[in-house]
């Protein structure tokens, strides 16, 4: 991925950060009171913490400061940053596989940003990386979803394998092992249909083009990564559970970071079902799809 | 999670009613759990504090005291106070007099508002008018196409210029277009933008003063978190919607943010999507919200839907069965088929107050709609003696049956062996004796 620095990240966080920093400034951990940790609970829930990891991480600095572990405030804004990051289980894409190619599939609800995520992704395996990629595009559900594909592809310069729109999605991830395998190319990146987590023939159907996947070519789908929308509440949770259920998904991208929505819903996600973040979106941008960084993250939550 | 946070209300306040009297203490706790279950429904942070601030005044009022029944007087007050929040009845969109009708449709990036575009149109050509949409997202790969193929799925009019005008032009273009072709209707589907991208905002503010629309619609997402407050008042302030359409509500999200929302902008909510199809979008009903965004099912919907399917002589002969244990499994069928007419099983359980836990239930035991099918074609193997006597079921009976249907005599035997459970539990229920719902749902298995 185009390597460090998050200065993108900071900058595009700045919203996120002006909000929070309403909440918590530098001199809110001066003086510890209770109306002080109310108002860090508050900053938590309002960046879709959720009540539960909330609880946690206020419950868990409140000690630190009550056993006088940390008492300065610099000390427990540091400390609480920890704790913040310390929710998150990072991760990294596995995109090694012997024999070749590596299967990424990206799942989702409707909306998040599954396609776009996917163009900016192949875009920088091939670019960055210099890695040969083919796209499938097994969304065949969504009117103008393989067009939508297929200009990420142009520009991307990659090949694509489409199906007809209405066709089977399976048979559409098949075709794309097949024809990465017999041009030795390295990642197949997988597109599915948009679904709400509580459609079970939906799900189903998502579990069977993974098992098609799997079929064919042994380990794969390498990697299944589900992609979580930043302004989404506590629903997300439900919507990782359910997704995880039926395809086993092996990490979570977080996007739509550039608004003012600050996306502590995937902090609650690792934390409650320990699957790690692996990549954020930070803006429309094809540099703007990052590889996840807990502290940065954490810092840019909490503010200077 | 707060399945039934009139169960836990119910449960914190229990001694309460051995006392009799409600004290500030006991208003506190149950403050606590209905602040903990609007903040599991992504209700803004603000709006809790303020809701709560009202309904504990309420609370520590007179008649609750002297209630029999706490909790269910605590719920009760939530209910009322919230309805009363999301505000009255929906209205209908502004209709243009005469002449065109336009509806500008706006929102996030992936809130749904292609989609809904199409919707709306059908929903609008169901009631005869002519209707056009025009594509002004020019920015999402594949957007203009997708509103193409979703207006004619609507029996609309897509008007289109491709993604090189910019679109108040094509805006402009294709209301001058509707005039002279003379629809009723046009929406409007416009980008996908941030609240706080200035340079789009200011885009959508002109598109507005080109087309003078009658409505503006802010397309929102029900899975929206605590950012709904900042989105809704961002283009409140910067396009002045008129009304919010509700999207992706055939989830399981409570949808919180349709209140924060409503709390912040005062701005109605008009219209509600449920599902996949172009024809589910549905008038909202702010009632049915309030109780689904406490997790008490949306038992209005339900009947409606029942009524829908049910008749009525029909029901009254179904009850006298279930008291006379003369239920068979080809009334069994019959019901079956009529729940299922309602909807796929899941949305149709999520609706009933209490079914949460049956519902994950159902989940971890594969209780889907396949099941049903199997079911299904397990009494279609039956012949109609089979079917009103289970009991003579004998072994090369189950084997014919399951070969017929293409199940495994184990499968026949459990339908036999839970009907018959089953039929025992409903005559129960009939007599007013409530089982649990978790035997129920084990007596269907």
């Amino acid at each position: 991925m185009a390597g460090g620095g998050f200065k993108r990240l900071r900058e595009s966080l700045q919203r996120s950060r002006e909000a929070l920093s309403a909440e918590i400034t530098s001199s809110l951990f001066d003086k510890l009171d209770a109306a002080a940790f109310e108002r860090i609970e508050e900053a938590l829930i309002m960046a879709d913490l959720g009540a539960p990891a909330t609880a946690e991480v206020v419950g868990r600095l409140e000690a630190d400061v009550e056993s006088g572990s940390v008492s300065e405030g610099p000390a427990v804004r540091e400390r609480l940053v920890e704790l913040l990051a310390g929710l998150a289980e990072v991760g990294e894409l596995r995109l090694e596989a012997d024999p070749g190619p590596a299967v990424v599939m990206v799942v989702g609800v409707n909306g998040t940003g599954k396609t776009t995520t996917i163009g900016k992704l192949a875009l920088d395996l091939k670019q960055e990386r210099g890695l040969d990629v083919v796209l499938a595009a097994a969304d065949t559900y969504r009117a103008a979803a393989i067009e939508q594909l297929e200009a990420w592809a142009e520009r991307a310069g990659t090949d694509i394998v489409r199906g007809s729109p209405g066709g089977d999605a399976g048979a559409v991830i098949f075709d794309a092992i097949e024809a990465a395998e017999s041009r030795g190319a390295d990642v197949v990146v997988a597109d599915t249909a948009g679904r709400l987590h509580t459609h079970g023939n939906l799900m189903d159907e998502l579990a069977k083009v993974r098992r098609v996947a799997a079929k064919r070519l042994e380990g794969a789908p390498h990697e299944t990564l589900i992609v979580i929308d930043a302004t989404t509440g506590q629903n997300g949770l439900r919507q990782a559970q359910a997704f995880a259920d039926a395809v086993d998904v092996t990490g979570v991208v977080l996007t739509k970071l550039d608004g003012t929505a600050k996306g502590g819903i995937a902090l609650a996600i690792s934390r409650e079902l320990q699957i790690p973040v692996k990549l954020i979106g930070v803006g429309e941008g094809i540099e703007d799809l990052r590889p996840f960084d807990s502290r940065e993250f954490a810092e840019a939550l909490v503010g200077e | 999670m707060f399945d039934q946070l009139s169960d836990r209300l119910q449960q914190s306040l229990s001694e309460v009613r051995s006392r009799g009297t409600l004290n500030e203490g006991d208003v506190e706790v149950a403050m606590r759990e209905i602040r903990l279950a609007l903040l599991e429904a992504d209700v803004n942070f603000k709006v809790v504090k303020s809701f709560v601030a009202s309904v504990k005044e309420r609370c520590l009022g007179a008649d609750v005291l002297e209630s029999l029944d706490p909790g269910q007087q605590v719920v009760k007050i939530v209910n009322e106070e919230l309805a009363a929040l999301m505000g009255g009845a929906s209205r209908d969109l502004a209709m243009a007099s005469s002449g065109t009708t336009v509806i500008l449709m706006a929102g996030l990036q992936g809130s749904g508002k292609t989609t809904a575009c199409a919707k709306l149109a059908k929903l609008m050509a169901k009631d005869g008018k002519s209707v056009a949409l025009v594509a002004c997202d020019t920015q999402r790969p594949g957007a203009v196409e997708q509103l193409v193929t979703m207006g004619e799925r609507a029996g609309a009019d897509v008007y289109e210029q491709g993604t090189e005008p910019a679109p108040p032009e094509i805006a402009e273009w294709g209301l001058k277009r509707a005039r002279e072709e003379r629809k009723d209707v046009l929406v409007v589907d416009t980008a996908g933008r941030l609240h706080v991208d200035e340079e789009l905002m200011d885009e959508l503010a002109e598109i507005k003063k080109r087309t003078k629309p009658h409505d503006v619609l802010l397309v929102l997402d029900a899975m929206t978190g605590q950012d709904a407050v900042n989105v809704a008042e961002q283009f409140s302030e910067q396009a002045e919607f008129d009304g919010v359409l509700l999207t992706k509500l055939d989830g399981d999200a409570r949808g919180g943010a349709a209140l924060s929302v409503k709390a912040v902008t005062g701005k109605p909510i008009l219209y509600a999507s449920t599902g996949e199809k172009i024809e589910q979008l549905e008038r909202f009903h702010p009632e049915r919200m309030a109780s689904r965004i406490l997790g008490m099912g949306d038992v209005m919907s339900l009947i409606e839907k029942a009524e829908e399917v049910s008749d009525e002589k029909e029901a009254a002969e179904l009850e006298r069965k279930i008291r006379k244990q003369e239920f068979t499994l080809e009334d069994f069928l019959k019901q079956m088929r009529q729940v299922r007419k309602m909807g796929p099983l899941q949305n149709v359980l999520g609706l009933m107050p209490g079914m949460g836990k049956a519902m994950k239930q159902m989940r971890q035991a594969d209780m889907d709609d396949g099941e049903l099918d199997r079911l299904e074609a397990i009494i279609l193997s039956m012949t109609p003696a089979e079917r009103a006597r289970p009991e003579m079921i004998d072994g090369s009976r189950r084997k014919r049956i399951a070969q017929g249907s293409g199940t495994t005599v184990t499968g026949v035997n459990q339908l036999v062996k839970q009907f018959a459970q089953m039929k025992k539990l409903m005559a129960q229920l009939a007599q007013g004796k409530m089982p649990d719902p978790q035997q129920l749902m084990k007596g269907m298995r």
